[in-house]
């Protein structure tokens, strides 16, 4: 379809009015060049200045009521010793930084650090593997691959609530089907959601599940845009299969790849459905990454602590916007390319 | 070469079941019966099968499911009357400030949900709007708004230079050319975003679960969730609950998988 690339576009229109000169590589249904786009663009210079403003202003007054001022509170609320009482009356004191000296040097902040890195980039390592595997193999245009290939993006769609509820009850210790099915293999009982040593484990497995659809589509559309007679010269130059996967597709699917590891890895940061439903981070804190602590800290229990939560939240988006901004340089450089 | 490709087609199914396995075990226990449920080994097939997990979900969830029916359909349509003027903006009028604009955009979609909703809480508790239906639409469409401006915007800046300029020569105004031109072309983009919105607000936990906790009128994310609390073992009833609230999600993949694969890849491919 046409409208697969909103940030390409987007890179485009952040260089200004250039963006007219140079029209965005993306969709351009029946550009005309010469003549009739200088008339265009004379036209437009004549557009009243209020109609641009007046289509954007409630997206601008969404934002700002919607998004800014959410953040602003949440920022105020990690400065502030919030109790619930204050949380009520609007009378806290003020902190400063020591909120977040309190959850750095907490003895639960390095578990979290630890249980969020690998819950994210085991997750999204297994999940692109696999996603890259099925991608190449339903490249291959065999009977029912594109139903098949539909059928593959059914987990993405379920509430992360169904497939946590699902999965938690296959990995119950005595009644689920996972442990019995080990057990025909000769394993004793494993207790996935129960034991500190397998609940970590227990949540990366649904995750994983969770996301290989994503990443099917996204490394799907990325080998299409790989020319086929690529393959066909290789093919003549006697390069095996296995060639031909390492020295032509992997290399020129590493932009795509790129993107779809970061993106990925912004999803994956933030997830806390899943987590939340199958083990509440438990037991003790063994499950627990960040996303789970703050609202655990917020939400979770019948005390509501929203400064530390708080706190919490926002050194994750600190997180998220350092991958966010690698995400954006590297797809600014891919245009430029 | 025909036999080869036989193989693989087997192979597809194969790695398709594999797949979705737990959807069907889903199924299965949603139709076991609450004396099997513990059967060890459990049972593979629903050969005796109940339907007293449905009949529950008919009985005790029908308002949960029209909860998050109203509130997805109101999170499409604020989703969409605030994201398509912006993205027509953006794309066609060039406001002052779009670059930055479009930047912010990006920023947003990577804020995550729980600190949103920590905001929300807070905002929400003096205004007096938790435990409303419209607070949680306002709350979720905050993740479908900034996809929506960037999809529209990538896909209105694609519309031929010169229908604008035709409906300029008719005398159409702004308005007339965005209501009369630009949003027919636009069905696409449209409905991309919208079935977007949708599942987002019909799948959202993490609002439902903070912003709507004593309500009366949950939605049913967050009516599966207090089930399970409160009844440990009518695993049937959870999971034909289950197998209910996927239904809009299995409806919108059979009728719009185009869309779907095309709004998955929005942003992560270069043509």
């Amino acid at each position: 379809m046409r409208s697969t690339s909103p940030k390409t576009a987007g890179g485009t229109e952040a260089d200004g009015r250039e963006a007219v000169v140079t029209p965005p590589s993306g969709p351009s249904g029946g550009r005309v060049d010469g003549p009739p786009e200088n008339v265009a663009r004379r036209s437009r210079l004549r557009e009243p200045r209020w109609a641009a403003l007046g289509f954007i202003a409630p997206l601008l007054a969404y934002l700002a009521i919607f998004y800014a001022y959410p953040l602003y509170r949440n920022v105020d609320l990690s400065l502030h010793d919030y109790t619930p009482r204050a949380f009520v009356m609007g009378n806290p004191e003020f902190l400063g930084l020591a909120n977040y000296v309190d959850v750095v040097t907490s003895d639960a902040f390095g578990l979290a650090l630890r249980n969020t890195a690998l819950f994210t980039f085991v997750s999204i390592a297994a999940q692109y593997a696999v996603g890259l595997a099925l991608a190449v193999f339903f490249h291959n245009n065999f009977r029912l691959s594109g139903l098949l290939r539909g059928m593959f993006l059914i987990p993405w769609l379920l509430p992360w609530i169904v497939s946590a509820s699902t999965w938690s009850w296959m990995m119950n210790s005595e009644n689920g089907i996972v442990n019995s099915v080990l057990e025909s293999f000769g394993i004793g009982q494993i207790n996935w959601l129960t034991s500190p040593d397998w609940a970590l484990t227990s949540v990366i497995i649904a995750n994983i599940w969770l996301g290989i659809p994503f990443n099917l589509v996204i490394l799907y559309a990325g080998l299409q845009n790989i020319p086929k007679d690529l393959y066909e010269a290789a093919a003549l130059d006697g390069a095996s299969v296995w060639q031909q996967f390492w020295r032509v597709t992997f290399p020129l699917l590493r932009p795509v790849s790129a993107v779809t590891l970061l993106l990925g890895l912004i999803y994956t940061l933030k997830v806390v459905d899943v987590i939340w439903i199958m083990t509440t981070g438990g037991p003790g804190n063994s499950s627990t990454t960040l996303a789970i602590w703050s609202y655990r800290e917020a939400f979770g229990t019948g005390q509501p602590e929203f400064s530390p939560a708080a706190t919490v939240g926002n050194l994750l988006i600190v997180i998220a916007l350092v991958f966010g901004f690698v995400h954006l340089y590297l797809q600014r450089r891919q245009e430029r390319t | 070469m025909t036999a080869r490709m036989w193989w693989k087609t087997a192979l597809g199914i194969l790695f398709t079941a594999l797949m979705l396995f737990p959807v069907y075990w889903m199924f299965n226990v949603s139709l076991t019966k609450t004396s099997d449920m513990r059967a060890d080994p459990p049972h593979w097939f629903p050969w005796d099968p109940t339907f007293v997990g449905f009949s529950d979900v008919f009985a005790q969830q029908l308002p949960a499911l029209v909860t998050s029916l109203v509130i997805g359909l109101g999170c499409v349509a604020l989703t969409l009357a605030i994201s398509a003027p912006a993205g027509f903006s953006i794309a066609k009028l060039r406001p002052r400030g779009a670059g930055p604009l479009n930047f912010t955009l990006l920023v947003a979609q990577m804020i995550p949900s729980v600190v949103m909703a920590m905001g929300f809480y807070a905002i929400y508790v003096r205004l007096g709007w938790l435990n409303t239906v419209w607070g949680l639409i306002i709350a979720d469409s905050t993740i479908a708004v900034p996809f929506g401006v960037l999809l529209f915007t990538a896909f209105m800046s694609g519309i031929p230079q010169e229908l604008m300029h035709a409906a300029k020569i008719d005398g159409a105004g702004a308005w007339r050319t965005f209501r009369s031109v630009v949003l027919p072309v636009s069905r696409n983009a449209m409905l991309t975003v919208s079935l977007f919105a949708f599942l987002w607000a019909w799948s959202d936990f993490i609002f439902a679960s903070t912003l709507n906790r004593n309500g009366d009128q949950i939605p049913i994310t967050l009516s599966i969730y207090s089930y399970i609390g409160n009844n440990t073992t009518q695993w049937n009833s959870i999971m034909a609950t289950a197998v209910v609230a996927s239904i809009p999600a299995a409806v919108l993949l059979v009728v719009a998988q185009r869309y779907v694969a095309g709004g998955v890849t929005a942003g992560a491919i270069k043509d």
